[in-house]
């Protein structure tokens, strides 16, 4: 660096900062109010909490970096555990049947892409739609049945382990941490993670310098859909059921972790880490204001404020880079 | 200094909601002392009058025995991880009893075990487990039966003609739904001439019956899973001039189907009573609190048949009655 960054321009270059202050502030002040907060156990759990969403949240963070949104995100993970749970049911081998249900996502995930880029259609109103298709594709493929899972493989992420004898972990935690370090790298430290900002920033500046938009967003919404079918993975490892009913929510509550994690909707602006930081204090604030015995109506106020203020905070940062 | 604003004005929304929340409650905490036997609530949903009301009971008969309930919810009908990390939660929090009303009988079983693990006391109210043993006990109607009280009154209303009725279901899969179904189905022995999920709303009911209408012109009564669903019917029969032809059944017991009986849209409903599960499952957190005694087993809750126009042979109540005893 050679010229002096103020704090403000190094808080800007880097939007995880603020939200990763405002995770630490929330879990002080849960640690000061209620006396069970900081148990070792109850943070482990904060974090096996947020493990679906903020996984759905990872590819959200991907398509939301291109400018776009994916409405559709949940459905396929539900749809991908409906798959899986029901194709064990029924005698495939518990790893064929994930393997399939993890790739039928990423399939969907490039449909949403090629619809996107091959007709140009806004990605709102593609996934709109195939969020109604496969969320009714799935209730057909369910036949308003929910299916257990007993396979090995298929809950192997809800296993716990203890580290140092005390800590709880699950390999679920591994395999999200492994994830978001995954596309952080790409993000920051290969030519397509370049390429997916500069798309999202302003496509035209990036189609003129040469990058291919449109192969650029359809690898997006691909990738997005694998890591939809890992949330497939990780939720079944949560709750070893399969339900057509589940998470019919988790779109929004991506979107939420992405916003408070600092990335913005307008594209090109943005970390994994951040939404990584921004599923946590959702997780964190619903844990702590039950501790501290408030009801679910309150948690959502909360979270909603947080929200307005998350995006507030972008727009005033976009307002003085103008 | 001013540029700093962004991450500062994030941080302090923060801290400013932890602080603002918690310090709210601790402060009604200090009031009523440190001691009181914590006991959770888990319902469906937080929307629906039904648990709006288990809800106010459960705190209400808190109040009395200087409990405290953690009231927490699913956030649709279906969210099992919604309701698994508020079990998880309450757990840690100190809950020493949770009562929960599960969305899906298999869906939550794990986070339950873990919690009777740790010696938590568990008792599922309104909608049972499967197994039913996965819970220490379960405080809820009998569904089955609440289901041939509302077929056996239809079956008597038709006077010897046969039934031919719409069945209208809850959520798809969903326990509840299938066995007051079952129950009318058993007692009313009706032909079917379509049977379709409603999830129990009423915008949904009238659709469904409106489409099945215009091909079951037969039809001369119409199950339903509960009162949103029955009142959903009654518009549509009505818009076909069908209303005074087909016998509407219906269960909860709620003010407004109460209401709808006496005003003649529906026929009959089978009252449930949701403040007294509530009232029950507290009762029993604070004896376990107390002695360490758990309850078990199966407790039905009772059912009343509230119509205005009594059948020989059925036992009912008025809508008087209904209007005096009805939950929300």
């Amino acid at each position: 660096m050679t010229t002096r960054v103020s704090p403000s321009e190094f808080i800007l270059r880097t939007p995880a900062i603020g939200p990763a202050l405002a995770l630490l502030v929330a879990v002080a002040v849960f640690g000061f109010t209620t006396d069970t907060f900081l148990n070792v156990d109850n943070l482990s759990l904060v974090v096996q909490q947020s493990l679906v969403i903020g996984t759905l949240a990872l590819g959200q963070t991907l398509v939301i970096l291109t400018a776009g949104i994916d409405l559709a995100n949940a459905a396929i993970a539900v749809f991908a555990t409906l798959l899986i749970a029901k194709l064990t049911l029924t005698g495939t081998a518990g790893p064929v049947s994930l393997v399939v249900g993890v790739l039928a996502a990423a399939a969907i995930g490039a449909v949403t892409g090629g619809l996107v880029t091959g007709l140009r259609l806004p990605p709102f109103i593609v996934t709109l739609g195939l969020l109604t298709i496969v969320t009714a594709v799935s209730r057909i493929y369910a036949q308003g049945q929910s299916f257990p899972v007993t396979d090995e493989t298929l809950g192997w992420l809800g296993t716990t382990k203890y580290l140092f004898g005390q800590v709880e972990v699950t390999y679920g935690m591994a395999v999200m941490l492994a994830m978001f370090l995954g596309v952080w790298y790409a993000l920051t430290k290969t030519g397509w993670g370049r390429h997916v900002y500069a798309v999202g920033n302003d496509p035209e500046a990036a189609r003129l310098s040469g990058i291919h938009v449109r192969r650029t967003v359809l690898s997006v919404y691909a990738v997005a859909g694998l890591i939809y079918g890992v949330a497939a993975w990780q939720a079944l490892g949560r709750v070893p059921n399969a339900d057509p009913n589940a998470f019919q929510l988790g779109n929004l509550d991506s979107i939420t972790a992405v916003v408070i994690g600092g990335t913005s909707l307008f594209g090109g602006r943005g970390s994994v880490l951040g939404t990584l930081v921004g599923a946590l204090i959702v997780a964190v604030l619903r844990s702590g204001l039950t501790q501290a015995g408030i009801d679910n109506l309150y948690q959502d106020v909360a979270t909603g404020v947080l929200v307005i203020a998350a995006v507030a905070v972008d727009r005033i940062s976009r307002g003085r880079q103008r | 200094m001013g540029r700093r604003g962004p991450a500062l004005l994030a941080v302090l929304a923060v801290a400013a909601l932890a602080v603002g929340c918690t310090s709210t409650k601790s402060g009604s905490d200090e009031s009523s002392g440190d001691g009181k036997t914590k006991i959770g609530l888990v319902t469906k949903t937080d929307s629906n009058p039904y648990f709006v009301a288990l809800r106010d009971a459960a705190k209400a008969e808190a109040a009395k025995s200087g409990a405290e309930v953690v009231a927490l919810a699913g956030k649709f009908d279906g969210d099992n991880d919604g309701q698994v990390a508020a079990i998880e939660n309450l757990v840690q929090q100190g809950a020493k009893t949770i009562l929960v009303t599960p969305n899906n009988s298999t869906g939550i079983l794990g986070a339950i075990k873990k919690a009777r693990d740790k010696g938590v006391l568990v008792i599922a109210l309104d909608t049972e487990t499967d197994p039913q043993d996965a819970v220490d006990a379960t405080i809820a109607t009998d569904n089955t039966e609440a289901g041939r009280l509302q077929g056996t009154y239809v079956k008597a209303a038709l006077a010897g003609r046969p039934a031919k009725s719409i069945l209208l279901d809850g959520t798809p899969g969903s326990t509840v739904s299938e066995q007051r179904h079952n129950g009318f189905v058993e007692a009313a022995a009706p032909e079917v001439l379509g049977a379709e999920a409603t999830n129990g709303e009423q915008n949904k009911a009238q659709q469904v019956t409106e489409n099945l209408l215009q091909r079951a012109t037969t039809v001369n009564s119409i199950y339903t899973l509960n009162e949103p669903a029955a009142r959903g019917a009654y518009v549509a029969l009505k818009a076909k001039g069908l209303a005074d032809k087909v016998v509407i059944g219906s269960i909860d017991g709620s003010c407004d189907g109460v209401t709808a009986v006496q005003n003649g849209e529906i026929a009959v409903t089978v009252m449930q009573f949701p403040k007294k599960m509530a009232t029950q499952g507290v009762q029993a957190g604070v004896e376990f609190a107390k002695s360490g005694k758990k309850p078990s087993g199966f407790v039905k809750t009772e059912t009343a048949v509230i119509t205005d126009k009594p059948l020989a042979g059925i036992d009912s109540k008025d809508t008087a009655w209904g209007l005096e005893n009805c939950w929300g």
